[in-house]
């Protein structure tokens, strides 16, 4: 493995870059237990204001907090702009193959992307054939795992098109350092992100069914307080100024959605749900799921209520389809893809499996349909009983998996026990879609991999976040 | 406003309130059963106290005797009761999670922090000096939340559902303690006001924090008559039955207000408040005591029933 690109020292460490020049400067003048001390402070206020996430199969952790690191990631001004370009691209690319997909399948029929990895994924949704959605967007909003392994080079690690989760930490987590670092505030122009609330309610509003006569009435749809993301669901409603609904607070009737209020019915235009496909609508997809509302498809479908993002959007993000991205953006935009795919080995064709099964402990291994780094193989810091064991699990069902070469996630300062030492990162920026176009707060959430060398950045392995900061200029 | 955000904050409100009367409860207790066997005339208030809380049935499928351990287990500690202080405290954490976005951030702080606190707490405490902290602390929660609410709430039907909470589960409280304690304190061949009554009828009056504001409102000695009328019919004692439906009425009056339309729970609580305002004592005495708080209890109940009826779901 490589070594890893340092953000602030870059690779031979010796110089500081220009963006994290004050940050040095900053970092050498005070003193070790202030870091220690605010540290700790803020992991108080965290818990005070009850951001919690829940990590499944922990008995006693229902509620953790997710470690915050005080120390921001930065990023130049042009650094950004490059990213948004790509991003704006991909997002764009994303929407118009799910349109496609659910209409003229026009990409199938040039054979750019192979018909079955579409037909027999089970995140594919028959009932949205031939289904028009408001403007065409079906991902409203999208996160987009971002990695970076030199100066100039990024790519995309995963793209999130179903219910993306972590926007309330990048705002949390500038709220807090604002309070903690006045002072580092003060020797920097950071470009703010606190508008991405208003974005994301204009955006919704823009996407309201065309036949909605009034100012639409948008709800955050939440499977309740034991989802691991119940913090940010209330939070983003608060912020919104939208009700934070249940399943049992919405009923349809006549194909129109219902909210049950203290003066009785209400109507529902947008739906920023928070609830898998799966578990929408008991009545067309999982029949024991009590989170849904029985005949939500039946008023989406008549074009009564707008569902963000749209259902069946898992197709575009499947870490098989992922493969074939710049195909994707290449045959709708004829461009080329301005972010780079990770160089992936699908282990349902058998040269891939075949290399893969040679090569596996330098390969990280996903599963197709996982998420949150549940179920992986990371080659490189892996035993040997754990890749025979993963061995076993791939040959049994090669097409659930797709593998990657371990890449040397760039690494940013970062206080843990031992002082400020380099951790490694990764980034996801929110992407939101709606009429008028491509809009992405400048920034995003900064994860970080707190245990030393760690590449998993996932908060329910231990990962961190940091607050990011996009410079002016 | 989502009917469940108004379910859950009138219910985070009756947690609340529950649970510092609860800790009223045992305090008292604590205090009967500390005096000489000669001046409570019974031994029995630890029994008397699982009664006052209305959980006797849940108490005894645990326990064979009702002494200081179990009776504070099972009001305080307890998670095999529903309504011990500490799971009324984690239900109203729990209704609080699912309306943050209804909370103001210092109500937010009062019941995570009380929340937070409890675990402090563990099974219990182990010593009486620190049972007198802890119920202390718990009167103290009760009172940071209510005054949250007060002086922070927008005056919209957010609050007014969770004012609706505080006065109904008020009213419920009060008019139990009356009928329990004033059941066993009247049999039928006693002299009423005999000598040794004297701390159970101040022990009610400290249960509802009503003891000062009996001594201010009457400038008597404890008269079993008196303390019933203070608890049921009197305006100006914030707990008595009255006053808990004065400000019943003018919270549903609030809400009908805002929006334009009255309905049976309205109608219900306007009918309890005027047999409240045109009842005397004499004639309770008359009718009968008992039968008058049953039948209190009953409507009030069954109000709790329209209020859910009509808006909380």
């Amino acid at each position: 493995m490589p070594a890893a690109f340092d953000e602030m020292k870059g690779h031979d460490g010796d110089e500081i870059r220009p963006a994290y020049a004050e940050l040095g400067r900053w970092l050498k003048e005070v003193p070790a237990d202030v870091l220690d001390y605010r540290r700790r402070e803020a992991e108080l206020i965290f818990r005070r204001i009850g951001i919690t996430f829940a990590v499944y199969g922990e008995a006693d952790a229902t509620e953790r907090l997710i470690p915050f690191d005080v120390i921001p990631r930065i990023m130049s001004g042009s650094e950004w702009r490059l990213l948004e370009k790509g991003l704006t691209q991909r997002v764009t690319a994303l929407n118009m193959f799910i349109k496609d997909v659910y209409g003229a399948r026009e990409i199938l029929k040039a054979g750019v992307v192979p018909e079955d990895l579409v037909f027999r994924n089970p995140a594919f949704r028959p009932e949205m054939n031939g289904q028009r959605v408001p403007h065409d967007i079906y991902v409203h909003i999208a996160g987009i795992d971002i990695i970076r392994v030199d100066a100039d080079t990024f790519y995309v690690l995963e793209d999130n098109a179903r219910t993306p989760s972590g926007v309330s930490y990048m705002l949390e987590n500038r709220e807090i350092m604002m309070r903690l670092f006045p002072e580092l505030f003060s020797r920097h122009r950071i470009a703010p992100v606190e508008n991405y609330p208003d974005e994301l309610l204009r955006s919704l509003k823009s996407v309201a069914p065309l036949s909605t006569p009034r100012e639409p009435t948008v709800v955050l749809l939440t499977p309740g307080v034991f989802n691991s993301a119940y913090y940010e669901h209330s939070f983003l409603a608060d912020k919104l100024g939208v009700e934070l609904v249940e399943g049992r607070d919405l009923f349809v009737k006549d194909e129109i959605v219902y909210m049950r209020t203290t003066q009785g019915p209400q109507r529902v235009d947008v739906i920023y749900r928070r609830v898998d496909d799966d578990f929408i609508d008991p009545l067309t997809f999982r029949p024991d799921s009590i989170l849904g509302v029985p005949g939500l498809m039946s008023a989406y479908t008549a074009g009564n209520v707008t569902l963000a993002n749209a259902v069946g959007t898992g197709i575009a993000d499947d870490k098989a389809v992922y493969s074939f991205m710049p195909a994707i953006v290449k045959f709708y935009l004829g461009e080329e893809p301005l972010l780079k795919n990770v160089p992936t080995w699908r282990c349902r064709e058998e040269e891939h499996l075949k290399y893969v099964l040679d090569h596996l402990p330098e390969l990280v291994v996903k599963e197709v349909h996982g998420s949150g780094g549940y179920g992986m193989l990371i080659g490189p810091t892996a035993s040997k009983i754990a890749i025979e064991q993963f061995r076993a699990k791939l040959k049994a069902d090669p097409t659930n998996f797709i593998a990657q070469p371990t890449l040397a996630l760039s690494t940013s300062p970062t206080c843990v026990e031992e002082g400020v030492a380099p951790r490694h990162v990764d980034l996801r920026p929110f992407v939101l879609t709606g009429r008028n176009g491509v809009k992405i707060v400048p920034g995003g959430l900064t994860r970080v991999a707190m245990k030393k060398g760690s590449l998993v950045v996932n908060s329910s392995q231990g990962g961190g976040t940091k607050d990011t900061w996009v410079l002016d200029g | 406003m989502l009917s469940r955000t108004a379910d859950n904050l009138y219910w985070l409100s009756r947690y609340v309130e529950r649970a510092e009367y609860l800790a009223r409860i045992l305090d008292t207790t604590q205090r009967l059963s500390a005096l000489p066997l000669a001046y409570v005339g019974s031994s029995n208030e630890w029994e008397s106290a699982v009664l006052t809380a209305g959980c006797a049935t849940g108490f005894f499928k645990l326990y064979d005797e009702a002494n200081e351990e179990n009776v504070t287990d099972y009001l305080a500690f307890s998670t095999a009761n529903s309504s011990s202080i500490r799971s009324c405290f984690e239900a109203a954490r729990h209704n609080a999670r699912a309306v943050r976005t209804a909370l103001t951030m210092e109500m937010w702080d009062a019941i995570n922090g009380t929340w937070l606190e409890l675990k402090r707490y563990g099974n219990g405490p182990t010593s009486r000096e620190e049972m007198s902290r802890f119920l202390r602390w718990v009167q103290e929660s009760s009172l940071r939340y209510d005054g949250s609410a007060y002086r922070t709430m927008l005056r919209s039907d957010a609050y007014w559902f969770s004012r609706l909470g505080v006065y109904m589960e008020r009213a419920d409280n009060t008019a139990r303690i009356l009928d329990i304690k004033y059941h066993l304190l009247l049999p039928d061949n006693e002299r009423v006001g005999g000598p040794l009554d004297y701390f159970q009828w101040s022990a009610i009056l400290r249960s509802v924090s009503a003891l000062t504001a009996y001594h201010w409102v009457y400038r008597d000695s404890l008269k079993p008559w008196l303390v019933a009328d203070l608890l049921i019919l009197k305006d100006e004692l914030p707990r008595s039955l009255s006053s808990c439906y004065e400000a019943i009425v003018r919270n549903l009056d609030q809400i009908s207000g805002a929006y334009g339309r009255q309905g049976p729970a309205q109608r219900q609580a306007r009918g309890l408040r005027t047999r409240l305002q045109n009842s005397k004592m004499d004639g309770i005495f008359q009718r009968g005591l008992h039968e008058f708080i049953s039948e209190f209890i009953t409507e009030n109940t069954r109000l709790g029933g329209a209020i859910t009826e009509q808006f909380l779901i």
